[in-house]
Protein backbone atom coordinates (compact mmCIF):
# COMPACT_ATOMS: atom_id res chain seq x y z
CA UNK A 1 0.00 0.00 0.00
CA UNK A 2 2.70 2.40 1.06
CA UNK A 3 4.70 1.36 -1.97
CA UNK A 4 1.80 2.12 -4.24
CA UNK A 5 1.32 5.56 -2.75
CA UNK A 6 5.00 6.18 -3.21
CA UNK A 7 4.79 5.12 -6.85
CA UNK A 8 1.72 7.28 -7.30
CA UNK A 9 3.54 10.20 -5.76
CA UNK A 10 6.59 9.72 -7.96
CA UNK A 11 4.46 9.29 -11.06
CA UNK A 12 2.42 12.40 -10.33
CA UNK A 13 5.36 14.60 -9.42
CA UNK A 14 7.11 13.16 -12.45
CA UNK A 15 4.20 14.28 -14.59
CA UNK A 16 4.60 17.74 -13.15
CA UNK A 17 8.31 17.86 -13.86
CA UNK A 18 8.19 16.50 -17.37
CA UNK A 19 5.02 18.25 -18.44
CA UNK A 20 6.70 20.34 -21.09
CA UNK A 21 4.74 23.51 -21.34
CA UNK A 22 5.62 26.41 -23.56
CA UNK A 23 4.20 29.88 -23.22
CA UNK A 24 4.09 32.50 -25.95
CA UNK A 25 6.68 35.23 -25.69
CA UNK A 26 5.63 36.93 -28.89
CA UNK A 27 2.34 36.81 -30.72
CA UNK A 28 0.86 38.29 -33.82
CA UNK A 29 -2.70 37.79 -35.01
CA UNK A 30 -3.69 39.64 -38.15
CA UNK A 31 -6.99 39.63 -39.89
CA UNK A 32 -7.58 40.81 -43.37
CA UNK A 33 -10.82 41.49 -45.19
CA UNK A 34 -10.71 42.09 -48.90
CA UNK A 35 -13.66 44.15 -50.10
CA UNK A 36 -14.47 46.27 -53.15
CA UNK A 37 -14.25 49.68 -51.47
CA UNK A 38 -11.39 49.15 -49.11
CA UNK A 39 -9.32 46.38 -47.62
CA UNK A 40 -9.55 46.17 -43.88
CA UNK A 41 -6.70 44.97 -41.77
CA UNK A 42 -6.08 44.75 -38.05
CA UNK A 43 -3.19 43.42 -36.01
CA UNK A 44 -3.18 42.13 -32.46
CA UNK A 45 0.04 41.53 -30.56
CA UNK A 46 -1.60 41.05 -27.15
CA UNK A 47 -2.71 37.45 -27.53
CA UNK A 48 -1.23 34.79 -25.27
CA UNK A 49 -0.90 31.08 -25.82
CA UNK A 50 0.32 27.91 -24.15
CA UNK A 51 1.30 24.57 -25.65
CA UNK A 52 1.56 21.45 -23.56
CA UNK A 53 3.80 19.12 -25.52
CA UNK A 54 2.83 16.01 -23.55
CA UNK A 55 -0.89 16.28 -24.05
CA UNK A 56 -0.43 18.15 -27.36
CA UNK A 57 -2.86 20.71 -26.03
CA UNK A 58 -2.85 24.13 -27.59
CA UNK A 59 -4.79 27.14 -26.32
CA UNK A 60 -4.75 30.82 -27.08
CA UNK A 61 -6.59 33.86 -25.81
CA UNK A 62 -6.81 37.07 -27.82
CA UNK A 63 -8.28 40.21 -26.21
CA UNK A 64 -10.55 41.70 -28.89
CA UNK A 65 -9.59 45.22 -27.80
CA UNK A 66 -6.03 44.36 -28.78
CA UNK A 67 -6.90 44.49 -32.49
CA UNK A 68 -5.40 47.68 -33.80
CA UNK A 69 -6.77 49.25 -36.99
CA UNK A 70 -5.26 52.02 -39.00
CA UNK A 71 -8.55 53.90 -38.75
CA UNK A 72 -9.40 54.43 -35.11
CA UNK A 73 -13.07 55.00 -35.84
CA UNK A 74 -13.21 51.67 -37.61
CA UNK A 75 -11.61 50.10 -34.54
CA UNK A 76 -14.31 51.68 -32.40
CA UNK A 77 -17.05 50.31 -34.64
CA UNK A 78 -15.37 46.89 -34.69
CA UNK A 79 -15.54 46.80 -30.90
CA UNK A 80 -18.88 48.55 -30.41
CA UNK A 81 -21.00 47.22 -33.24
CA UNK A 82 -19.56 43.99 -34.57
CA UNK A 83 -17.67 42.10 -31.88
CA UNK A 84 -19.55 43.69 -28.94
CA UNK A 85 -16.34 43.67 -26.97
CA UNK A 86 -17.87 44.83 -23.71
CA UNK A 87 -19.97 41.66 -23.68
CA UNK A 88 -17.47 39.31 -25.31
CA UNK A 89 -13.98 40.62 -24.54
CA UNK A 90 -11.95 37.63 -25.72
CA UNK A 91 -11.50 35.22 -28.57
CA UNK A 92 -10.45 31.82 -27.23
CA UNK A 93 -9.22 28.67 -28.89
CA UNK A 94 -8.67 25.45 -27.00
CA UNK A 95 -7.82 22.23 -28.68
CA UNK A 96 -5.38 19.51 -29.46
CA UNK A 97 -2.69 19.30 -32.06
CA UNK A 98 -3.42 16.19 -34.07
CA UNK A 99 -1.13 14.17 -36.31
CA UNK A 100 1.92 15.54 -34.58
CA UNK A 101 4.72 13.07 -33.92
CA UNK A 102 6.34 15.10 -31.22
CA UNK A 103 9.89 15.67 -32.24
CA UNK A 104 12.30 18.40 -33.05
CA UNK A 105 11.94 20.24 -36.29
CA UNK A 106 9.13 21.54 -38.43
CA UNK A 107 5.87 19.70 -39.04
CA UNK A 108 2.57 20.44 -40.74
CA UNK A 109 -0.18 19.75 -38.23
CA UNK A 110 -3.87 20.28 -37.60
CA UNK A 111 -5.21 21.78 -34.39
CA UNK A 112 -8.71 20.52 -33.64
CA UNK A 113 -10.83 22.12 -31.01
CA UNK A 114 -13.23 24.79 -29.97
CA UNK A 115 -13.03 28.40 -31.14
CA UNK A 116 -15.03 30.98 -29.24
CA UNK A 117 -15.56 34.41 -30.79
CA UNK A 118 -18.37 36.88 -30.06
CA UNK A 119 -19.75 34.45 -27.49
CA UNK A 120 -20.28 31.72 -30.10
CA UNK A 121 -18.42 28.41 -29.89
CA UNK A 122 -17.55 26.48 -33.02
CA UNK A 123 -15.70 23.22 -33.56
CA UNK A 124 -12.85 23.97 -35.92
CA UNK A 125 -9.74 22.39 -37.31
CA UNK A 126 -6.92 24.67 -38.27
CA UNK A 127 -3.94 23.68 -40.35
CA UNK A 128 -0.60 25.16 -39.53
CA UNK A 129 3.07 24.50 -39.04
CA UNK A 130 4.79 23.86 -35.75
CA UNK A 131 8.52 24.17 -35.30
CA UNK A 132 9.83 22.49 -32.18
CA UNK A 133 13.30 23.82 -31.52
CA UNK A 134 15.75 23.06 -28.75
CA UNK A 135 14.36 25.52 -26.31
CA UNK A 136 11.55 27.17 -28.18
CA UNK A 137 8.48 26.50 -30.30
CA UNK A 138 7.01 28.45 -33.19
CA UNK A 139 3.50 28.10 -34.58
CA UNK A 140 2.20 29.67 -37.74
CA UNK A 141 -1.16 29.32 -39.42
CA UNK A 142 -3.45 30.98 -41.93
CA UNK A 143 -7.15 30.18 -41.83
CA UNK A 144 -10.50 31.63 -42.78
CA UNK A 145 -13.33 32.71 -40.52
CA UNK A 146 -16.86 33.17 -41.79
CA UNK A 147 -18.42 36.01 -39.82
CA UNK A 148 -21.85 34.45 -39.86
CA UNK A 149 -20.52 31.35 -38.06
CA UNK A 150 -19.94 33.60 -35.07
CA UNK A 151 -23.14 35.63 -35.47
CA UNK A 152 -21.24 38.78 -36.38
CA UNK A 153 -23.84 40.81 -38.22
CA UNK A 154 -23.03 43.18 -41.04
CA UNK A 155 -25.83 45.55 -42.01
CA UNK A 156 -26.41 45.79 -45.75
CA UNK A 157 -26.38 49.58 -45.98
CA UNK A 158 -22.90 50.02 -44.69
CA UNK A 159 -20.26 52.32 -45.91
CA UNK A 160 -17.36 50.04 -45.24
CA UNK A 161 -17.93 46.97 -47.28
CA UNK A 162 -16.79 44.08 -45.19
CA UNK A 163 -16.12 40.69 -46.68
CA UNK A 164 -18.17 37.85 -45.22
CA UNK A 165 -15.09 35.71 -44.79
CA UNK A 166 -11.94 37.14 -43.30
CA UNK A 167 -8.45 35.72 -43.46
CA UNK A 168 -6.69 35.26 -40.14
CA UNK A 169 -2.94 34.82 -39.87
CA UNK A 170 -1.50 33.76 -36.53
CA UNK A 171 2.09 33.52 -35.47
CA UNK A 172 3.26 32.59 -31.99
CA UNK A 173 6.72 32.18 -30.55
CA UNK A 174 7.11 30.22 -27.35
CA UNK A 175 9.59 29.87 -24.52
CA UNK A 176 9.51 27.16 -21.82
CA UNK A 177 6.82 27.92 -19.29
CA UNK A 178 8.00 28.65 -15.80
CA UNK A 179 5.41 28.48 -13.08
CA UNK A 180 5.63 31.46 -10.77
CA UNK B 1 -6.29 -1.58 -3.88
CA UNK B 2 -9.12 -1.66 -6.39
CA UNK B 3 -10.35 1.66 -5.11
CA UNK B 4 -6.98 3.21 -5.50
CA UNK B 5 -6.75 1.99 -9.07
CA UNK B 6 -10.08 3.57 -9.87
CA UNK B 7 -9.04 6.76 -8.17
CA UNK B 8 -5.83 6.72 -10.14
CA UNK B 9 -7.65 6.15 -13.42
CA UNK B 10 -10.18 8.87 -12.62
CA UNK B 11 -7.40 11.20 -11.65
CA UNK B 12 -5.43 10.67 -14.84
CA UNK B 13 -8.57 10.86 -16.94
CA UNK B 14 -9.62 14.13 -15.35
CA UNK B 15 -6.08 15.41 -15.76
CA UNK B 16 -6.11 14.93 -19.53
CA UNK B 17 -9.64 16.10 -20.17
CA UNK B 18 -9.17 19.25 -18.17
CA UNK B 19 -5.67 19.90 -19.46
CA UNK B 20 -6.81 22.54 -21.95
CA UNK B 21 -8.97 24.36 -19.45
CA UNK B 22 -6.09 24.29 -17.01
CA UNK B 23 -3.85 25.85 -19.65
CA UNK B 24 -6.48 28.52 -20.23
CA UNK B 25 -6.56 29.24 -16.53
CA UNK B 26 -2.82 29.79 -16.60
CA UNK B 27 -3.35 32.43 -19.30
CA UNK B 28 -6.39 34.00 -17.66
CA UNK B 29 -4.53 34.47 -14.43
CA UNK B 30 -2.18 36.94 -16.00
CA UNK B 31 -2.83 40.60 -15.50
CA UNK B 32 -3.51 42.83 -18.47
CA UNK B 33 -2.14 46.31 -19.04
CA UNK B 34 -4.11 49.56 -19.08
CA UNK B 35 -7.49 49.02 -20.64
CA UNK B 36 -8.94 52.25 -22.04
CA UNK B 37 -12.66 52.80 -22.35
CA UNK B 38 -13.73 53.67 -25.86
CA UNK B 39 -16.88 55.16 -27.38
CA UNK B 40 -18.20 56.98 -24.33
CA UNK B 41 -20.37 58.82 -26.87
CA UNK B 42 -20.98 58.18 -30.56
CA UNK B 43 -20.26 61.73 -31.64
CA UNK B 44 -18.09 64.69 -30.71
CA UNK B 45 -21.40 66.43 -29.87
CA UNK B 46 -23.97 65.47 -27.28
CA UNK B 47 -26.60 67.60 -29.02
CA UNK B 48 -25.62 71.28 -29.18
CA UNK B 49 -22.61 71.07 -26.92
CA UNK B 50 -19.46 69.02 -27.15
CA UNK B 51 -18.89 65.56 -25.73
CA UNK B 52 -15.54 64.32 -24.41
CA UNK B 53 -14.96 62.50 -27.70
CA UNK B 54 -12.23 63.70 -30.05
CA UNK B 55 -11.36 62.67 -33.59
CA UNK B 56 -8.10 60.81 -33.95
CA UNK B 57 -5.08 62.03 -35.85
CA UNK B 58 -5.62 62.74 -39.53
CA UNK B 59 -9.39 62.46 -39.40
CA UNK B 60 -11.44 65.28 -40.88
CA UNK B 61 -15.06 65.57 -39.85
CA UNK B 62 -17.66 67.57 -41.73
CA UNK B 63 -20.74 68.48 -39.69
CA UNK B 64 -23.92 69.93 -41.13
CA UNK B 65 -26.35 71.14 -38.48
CA UNK B 66 -29.86 72.55 -38.83
CA UNK B 67 -32.30 73.91 -36.28
CA UNK B 68 -35.77 74.60 -37.62
CA UNK B 69 -38.45 76.95 -36.26
CA UNK B 70 -40.64 76.03 -33.30
CA UNK B 71 -43.05 73.12 -33.54
CA UNK B 72 -45.82 75.32 -32.08
CA UNK B 73 -45.62 77.87 -34.89
CA UNK B 74 -48.51 76.22 -36.73
CA UNK B 75 -49.27 75.52 -40.36
CA UNK B 76 -48.32 79.04 -41.43
CA UNK B 77 -44.66 78.18 -40.70
CA UNK B 78 -45.21 74.50 -41.49
CA UNK B 79 -44.61 73.71 -37.82
CA UNK B 80 -41.19 75.24 -37.97
CA UNK B 81 -39.80 73.62 -41.09
CA UNK B 82 -40.02 76.87 -43.12
CA UNK B 83 -37.34 78.43 -40.98
CA UNK B 84 -33.89 77.10 -40.45
CA UNK B 85 -30.72 78.06 -38.71
CA UNK B 86 -27.63 76.39 -40.13
CA UNK B 87 -24.10 75.70 -39.03
CA UNK B 88 -21.47 74.13 -41.24
CA UNK B 89 -18.25 72.99 -39.65
CA UNK B 90 -14.97 71.28 -40.33
CA UNK B 91 -13.10 69.63 -37.51
CA UNK B 92 -9.74 67.93 -37.69
CA UNK B 93 -7.59 65.69 -35.50
CA UNK B 94 -4.11 67.22 -35.25
CA UNK B 95 -3.13 64.42 -32.89
CA UNK B 96 -5.10 61.58 -31.33
CA UNK B 97 -6.05 63.95 -28.52
CA UNK B 98 -5.94 67.47 -30.00
CA UNK B 99 -8.68 68.70 -32.35
CA UNK B 100 -9.09 71.99 -34.13
CA UNK B 101 -12.34 73.21 -35.63
CA UNK B 102 -13.96 76.03 -37.54
CA UNK B 103 -17.66 76.61 -38.09
CA UNK B 104 -19.93 79.16 -39.61
CA UNK B 105 -23.50 79.73 -38.48
CA UNK B 106 -26.29 81.54 -40.28
CA UNK B 107 -27.54 83.09 -37.02
CA UNK B 108 -25.80 86.50 -36.74
CA UNK B 109 -23.29 85.12 -39.27
CA UNK B 110 -21.14 83.79 -36.44
CA UNK B 111 -17.80 82.24 -37.23
CA UNK B 112 -16.45 80.04 -34.47
CA UNK B 113 -13.06 78.46 -34.02
CA UNK B 114 -12.06 76.08 -31.29
CA UNK B 115 -9.37 73.86 -29.85
CA UNK B 116 -10.28 70.73 -27.96
CA UNK B 117 -7.85 68.55 -26.05
CA UNK B 118 -8.43 65.22 -24.35
CA UNK B 119 -6.38 65.32 -21.18
CA UNK B 120 -7.03 61.88 -19.77
CA UNK B 121 -9.01 58.80 -20.76
CA UNK B 122 -11.18 56.60 -18.59
CA UNK B 123 -9.48 53.26 -18.03
CA UNK B 124 -9.22 50.46 -15.51
CA UNK B 125 -6.99 52.78 -13.50
CA UNK B 126 -8.83 56.12 -13.95
CA UNK B 127 -12.58 56.72 -13.49
CA UNK B 128 -13.36 59.44 -16.04
CA UNK B 129 -12.40 60.97 -19.36
CA UNK B 130 -11.56 64.68 -19.18
CA UNK B 131 -11.46 66.94 -22.21
CA UNK B 132 -10.74 70.66 -22.30
CA UNK B 133 -12.39 72.99 -24.79
CA UNK B 134 -11.70 76.59 -25.73
CA UNK B 135 -13.38 78.68 -28.40
CA UNK B 136 -13.39 82.10 -29.98
CA UNK B 137 -16.44 83.27 -31.87
CA UNK B 138 -17.04 86.40 -33.89
CA UNK B 139 -20.31 87.85 -35.15
CA UNK B 140 -19.78 88.94 -38.73
CA UNK B 141 -23.32 90.20 -39.32
CA UNK B 142 -23.51 93.80 -40.52
CA UNK B 143 -25.01 95.77 -37.61
CA UNK B 144 -24.33 99.50 -37.30
CA UNK B 145 -22.33 100.23 -34.17
CA UNK B 146 -21.20 96.64 -33.63
CA UNK B 147 -17.46 97.01 -33.97
CA UNK B 148 -14.13 95.44 -33.08
CA UNK B 149 -13.86 93.12 -30.11
CA UNK B 150 -17.53 93.74 -29.26
CA UNK B 151 -18.20 91.13 -31.90
CA UNK B 152 -16.18 88.50 -30.06
CA UNK B 153 -16.91 85.97 -27.36
CA UNK B 154 -14.54 83.53 -25.72
CA UNK B 155 -15.34 80.35 -23.90
CA UNK B 156 -13.57 77.75 -21.84
CA UNK B 157 -15.08 74.44 -20.84
CA UNK B 158 -14.12 71.30 -18.98
CA UNK B 159 -15.91 68.13 -20.09
CA UNK B 160 -15.87 65.23 -17.63
CA UNK B 161 -17.56 62.00 -18.61
CA UNK B 162 -17.84 58.49 -17.32
CA UNK B 163 -19.07 55.46 -19.20
CA UNK B 164 -20.80 53.59 -16.39
CA UNK B 165 -21.61 50.58 -18.51
CA UNK B 166 -21.77 49.83 -22.24
CA UNK B 167 -25.10 51.68 -22.46
CA UNK B 168 -24.97 54.51 -19.97
CA UNK B 169 -22.57 57.45 -20.11
CA UNK B 170 -22.96 60.68 -18.13
CA UNK B 171 -21.18 63.97 -18.61
CA UNK B 172 -20.61 67.07 -16.51
CA UNK B 173 -19.49 70.12 -18.48
CA UNK B 174 -19.06 73.41 -16.61
CA UNK B 175 -18.37 76.34 -18.91
CA UNK B 176 -17.35 79.97 -18.63
CA UNK B 177 -18.16 82.39 -21.45
CA UNK B 178 -16.84 85.93 -21.81
CA UNK B 179 -19.20 88.06 -23.89
CA UNK B 180 -17.78 91.42 -24.81
CA UNK B 181 -21.25 92.75 -25.55
CA UNK B 182 -24.27 91.58 -23.54
CA UNK B 183 -28.00 91.96 -24.29
CA UNK B 184 -28.83 94.17 -21.29
CA UNK B 185 -27.17 95.74 -18.27
CA UNK B 186 -28.48 92.91 -16.09
CA UNK B 187 -26.59 90.28 -18.04
CA UNK B 188 -23.10 89.53 -16.85
CA UNK B 189 -20.25 89.67 -19.33
CA UNK B 190 -18.74 86.65 -17.68
CA UNK B 191 -21.30 83.87 -17.81
CA UNK B 192 -20.99 80.65 -15.85
CA UNK B 193 -23.09 77.61 -16.66
CA UNK B 194 -23.12 74.05 -15.44
CA UNK B 195 -23.74 71.53 -18.16
CA UNK B 196 -25.21 68.12 -17.47
CA UNK B 197 -25.79 65.46 -20.05
CA UNK B 198 -25.75 61.82 -20.92
CA UNK B 199 -26.61 59.09 -23.30
CA UNK B 200 -28.32 55.74 -23.13
CA UNK B 201 -27.59 53.27 -25.88
CA UNK B 202 -30.72 51.51 -27.08
CA UNK B 203 -29.07 49.25 -29.65
CA UNK B 204 -25.49 49.03 -30.93
CA UNK B 205 -26.14 51.83 -33.40
CA UNK B 206 -28.83 53.92 -31.72
CA UNK B 207 -28.52 56.04 -28.59
CA UNK B 208 -30.66 58.61 -26.81
CA UNK B 209 -28.89 61.78 -25.69
CA UNK B 210 -29.90 64.67 -23.49
CA UNK B 211 -28.19 67.81 -22.23
CA UNK B 212 -29.09 70.73 -19.98
CA UNK B 213 -27.08 73.90 -19.42
CA UNK B 214 -28.36 75.76 -16.34
CA UNK B 215 -26.76 79.21 -16.08
CA UNK B 216 -25.24 80.10 -12.72
CA UNK B 217 -24.96 83.83 -13.33
CA UNK B 218 -27.94 86.22 -13.44
CA UNK B 219 -29.57 86.78 -16.80
CA UNK B 220 -32.36 89.07 -17.97
CA UNK B 221 -35.98 88.15 -18.62
CA UNK B 222 -36.71 86.53 -21.90
CA UNK B 223 -33.70 84.23 -21.76
CA UNK B 224 -33.89 80.55 -20.93
CA UNK B 225 -31.54 77.71 -20.09
CA UNK B 226 -30.91 75.46 -23.03
CA UNK B 227 -32.24 71.93 -23.01
CA UNK B 228 -32.06 69.29 -25.69
CA UNK B 229 -32.95 65.66 -26.20
CA UNK B 230 -32.05 63.63 -29.23
CA UNK B 231 -31.36 60.34 -30.94
CA UNK B 232 -27.99 59.30 -32.41
CA UNK B 233 -28.04 56.90 -35.32
CA UNK B 234 -24.63 55.70 -36.42
CA UNK B 235 -23.94 53.95 -39.71
CA UNK B 236 -20.22 53.44 -40.19
CA UNK B 237 -18.66 56.75 -41.20
CA UNK B 238 -21.83 58.78 -40.63
CA UNK B 239 -23.59 59.78 -37.44
CA UNK B 240 -27.10 61.20 -37.73
CA UNK B 241 -28.26 63.11 -34.69
CA UNK B 242 -31.92 64.09 -34.62
CA UNK B 243 -33.14 66.22 -31.74
CA UNK B 244 -35.61 68.49 -30.07
CA UNK B 245 -34.26 71.61 -28.38
CA UNK B 246 -35.24 75.11 -27.33
CA UNK B 247 -32.00 76.53 -28.77
CA UNK B 248 -31.54 77.71 -32.33
CA UNK B 249 -27.85 78.52 -32.08
CA UNK B 250 -25.19 75.86 -32.26
CA UNK B 251 -22.12 77.44 -30.74
CA UNK B 252 -21.59 77.71 -26.98
CA UNK B 253 -22.09 81.46 -26.59
CA UNK B 254 -25.28 81.19 -28.63
CA UNK B 255 -27.16 78.27 -27.16
CA UNK B 256 -26.11 78.85 -23.55
CA UNK B 257 -26.36 82.63 -23.38
CA UNK B 258 -28.73 83.42 -26.21
CA UNK B 259 -31.60 80.94 -25.97
CA UNK B 260 -34.95 82.71 -25.70
CA UNK B 261 -37.44 79.89 -26.16
CA UNK B 262 -38.93 77.83 -23.37
CA UNK B 263 -38.88 74.12 -24.10
CA UNK B 264 -41.71 73.34 -21.68
CA UNK B 265 -43.96 76.03 -23.19
CA UNK B 266 -43.74 74.14 -26.47
CA UNK B 267 -41.13 76.38 -28.11
CA UNK B 268 -39.37 73.30 -29.38
CA UNK B 269 -37.15 73.26 -32.41
CA UNK B 270 -36.61 70.15 -34.42
CA UNK B 271 -32.98 69.87 -35.52
CA UNK B 272 -30.30 67.56 -36.77
CA UNK B 273 -26.54 67.16 -37.02
CA UNK B 274 -25.09 65.00 -39.75
CA UNK B 275 -21.46 64.13 -39.43
CA UNK B 276 -19.24 62.47 -41.98
CA UNK B 277 -15.63 61.53 -41.28
CA UNK B 278 -12.82 61.31 -43.79
CA UNK B 279 -9.47 59.73 -43.05
CA UNK B 280 -6.94 62.00 -44.73
CA UNK B 281 -3.82 59.99 -43.99
CA UNK B 282 -2.22 58.32 -46.97
CA UNK B 283 -2.93 54.65 -47.45
CA UNK B 284 0.11 52.55 -46.68
CA UNK B 285 -0.80 49.53 -48.71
Amino acid sequence: MKKLLLILFVVLTGVQVYAQKFKSSESNIRFFSKAPIEDIEAVNTEATSIIDVDSKSFVFVAPIKGFSFKKKLMEEHFNENYLETDKYPKAIFKGKIENWDVGKGEAVVVAKGEMSIHGVEQQVSIEGTINYGDDNVTIKSVFLIALKDYKIKIPKALFYNIAEVVEVTISFQYQPYVQN
Amino acid sequence: MYKIKIALILFIFSFTSYAQDELLELLEGESQGTDYVSATFKSTRLVNGHSVEVRSKGVLEFIISHRFGTLNSGYEQFWGLDISSIRLALEYGLTDNLNIGIGRASFEKVIDTFLKYRLVRQSNSFPVTITGFGSLTRKTIDVPGLEGVDRNTYSGQVLIARKFNPNLSLQLMPIVIQRNLVPTRRDANLLFALGLGGRYKVTNRVAINAEYYPQLTEFSDGFENSFAIGVDIETGGHVFQLHLTNAVQMNEQGFIGGTTDNFFDGDIHYGFNISRVFDLRPKTR
